[in-house]
């Protein structure tokens, strides 16, 4: 059972082979043995779960389940949901309890999914490694010398040591699909405005996105329907009609155009990383796939140019954290000003300072021009290079990071080295597009490695259909650590 | 360039921040560090070129200029450091 899909679970809980609370009771049970030992969740709420699992079967009882009504779903905590501790793994919101729901938790809970607990989380999602959580770094379930990734790492190694058959997840420079590939789960980040922002503790507003992971593409796909949509209460959501995200799984892949974008496989690569995205894609030419060689000639840029925008964008969302309304506030001061330096100085932490730090110095007088501007010209010219990048290939495949899970402690030292490992990732949410991580092999030190598939705007279903097809003449998404 | 001490404290105010004397050094260093990634940037030209926004380049929506909220005050500030009265207490700014 704890190995099974979201599709199986379904079929379980329809065919009353199994109940909401029976399963939820068993992922619990999971969470307590294990959680001790990887830190992937921050908050678990056994009488909250079941609650809403007793609710999930009222509901099946009364002939109104949908599809994924009684599955369990393990919640990043970036993700405000009213009654529980939304920290987004910072001490500044440790005593956070949300008044109110996110629309992607309204729209899990409207399709009867049960919250098994609040994923760990670098703070305020900042981070590629997990090693920023106040609550402490998540451990890779494949090996816990090795970081999960970040910033969801918590929800990655979650739904890899099955502790959670699909985890929430945010992506702003990387951020579902580095992790998904340490930990070797299947993870979707939509196009920029496909899925609401509303209630997600907003770090970059213009690059934010809202996702999910799991074992299986088609998992994803069915969580896309559910999460995806318009919000009017999010300013940037996009009014477009709803569509259904499995509709072309099953497609055959024959023709399709797979671009390779040579920057991705040049200096920088590790050998058994581009060994086993070369062996991803001999699978795809197996299934009819033609592979076309394409150019990103300005991914190299994508770092200076994330690294203004984020922060700046950051120093911004982050004023609100100001000891007043909610969050941290210190203890003595003499005044408002010594209040809020105190507060903040207290309720961050390093990394986040560091970055409130340099986005506030970028947008300072005098700064503007040189550097947000200058990064959001930099922003057109990688999106114009997808642009014509597509008009050649259907989707873009390429690594996810440039080696496989480095271990805990190897670059929390260094913020730069830890910036440089986002290179293959950060250039899609500068263009807005949607992208893919799916466990594509192993490393030479056995921990996992994903394929990336980034897609053009509003192509999710066409990669997921890349992804499902991979998946049905291969195995490794299914492959789970031994705990 | 390079940020000197009282760069450092400047932006630190500037980001309301407390960042004591000991921990200058350090964090001047590091910022310093991104800044000379961020630098690369300016190696590129970028004449002519519309800076980008919003992926979809789509402005924002407006609404109309209806009460869609309920009035839910109590519930807000039972997070909040200290309120009073249904008002949000700070140390005093004007004597």
């Amino acid at each position: 059972m704890i190995n099974a899909t979201l599709k199986q679970l379904s079929q379980q809980l329809t065919a009353g082979q199994v109940s909401a609370v029976e399963l939820a009771t068993a992922y619990l049970d999971r969470i307590d043995a294990l959680n001790p030992a990887l830190n992937a969740f921050i908050t678990v709420d056994r009488d909250k779960t079941l609650a809403e699992a007793l609710a999930a079967d009222a509901r099946r009882a009364a002939g109104q389940a949908g599809l994924l009504t009684g599955v369990p779903i393990a919640h990043k905590d970036i993700f405000c949901q009213q009654g529980w501790k939304t920290s987004c793994g910072s001490k500044m919101l440790d005593n956070f309890i949300s008044p109110y729901s996110a629309h992607v938790i309204e729209q899990c809970q409207a399709a009867g999914l049960v919250t098994l607990g609040r994923a760990n989380m670098d703070e305020f999602a900042m981070g590629s490694s997990n090693e920023n959580s106040f609550y402490g770094a998540v451990k890779n379930p494949w090996d816990v010398n090795a970081i999960p990734g970040g910033s969801s790492g918590g929800s990655a190694a979650a739904v890899a040591a099955r502790l959670a058959p699909v985890a929430t997840a945010t992506d702003t420079g990387g951020s579902i699909r580095q992790p998904a590939s340490h930990c070797g789960v299947t993870g979707i980040k939509p196009t920029y405005g496909v899925v609401s922002r509303f209630g997600m503790v907003a770090y970059a507003s213009s690059l934010d996105q809202g996702g999910v992971m799991a074992q299986t593409a088609e998992d994803c796909a069915l969580m896309l329907n559910v999460m995806a949509g318009f919000d009017e209460r999010d300013s940037t959501s996009l009014e477009r009609t709803c569509e259904d995200y499995t509709r072309d799984l099953a497609q055959p892949l024959a023709g399709l155009r797979v671009g390779l974008p040579r920057e991705y496989f040049a200096d920088g690569l590790a050998g058994d990383v581009g060994r086993i995205i070369d062996n991803a894609v001999a699978e795809l030419k197996k299934l009819g796939a033609e592979v076309v060689e394409v150019s990103l000639p300005n991914t190299q840029l994508s770092i200076p140019a994330y690294y203004v925008i984020a922060p700046a964008e950051a120093s911004a969302n982050l004023s609100r954290f100001d000891g007043v309304r909610y969050g941290h506030r210190a203890d003595e001061y003499k005044d408002l000003v010594e209040m809020y330096e105190k507060s903040r100085a207290e309720g961050f932490g390093s990394e986040v300072k560091r970055r409130i730090m340099v986005g506030t110095y970028v947008l300072s007088h005098g700064y503007y021009d040189a550097y947000y501007i200058k990064a959001q010209k930099i922003r057109r010219l990688i999106a114009n290079d997808f642009a014509a990048a597509f008009a050649g290939c259907d989707v873009i495949l390429g690594p996810v990071a440039p080696t496989a899970a480095f271990n805990l402690g190897e670059k929390s030292g260094d913020p730069v080295q830890m910036y440089l490992s986002d290179i293959y990732t950060l250039s899609v949410n500068l263009a807005g597009l949607p992208a893919m991580s799916v466990p594509a092999g192993f490393a030479d030190n056995g921990r996992p490695v994903g394929l990336q598939i980034i897609g053009n705007y509003f192509g999710e279903a066409k990669m997921l259909n890349v992804a499902h097809q991979f998946q049905q003449v291969t195995d490794w998404h299914s492959k789970a650590p031994a705990l | 360039m390079s940020l000197t001490h009282q760069d450092v404290a400047r932006i630190a105010r500037l980001s309301r921040i407390a960042v004591t004397d000991a921990e200058i050094e350090a964090v001047g260093s590091q910022l310093n560090n991104i800044l000379g990634l961020i630098e690369q940037m300016q190696a590129v030209n970028t004449d002519g070129i519309e800076p980008m926004a919003h992926p979809q380049d789509v402005s924002l929506r407006l609404r109309e200029d209806a009460v869609t909220e309920p009035n839910r005050r109590d519930a807000c500030q039972a997070v909040a450091p200290q309120v009073e009265k249904g008002l949000f207490l700070v140390p005093k700014v004007i004597e």
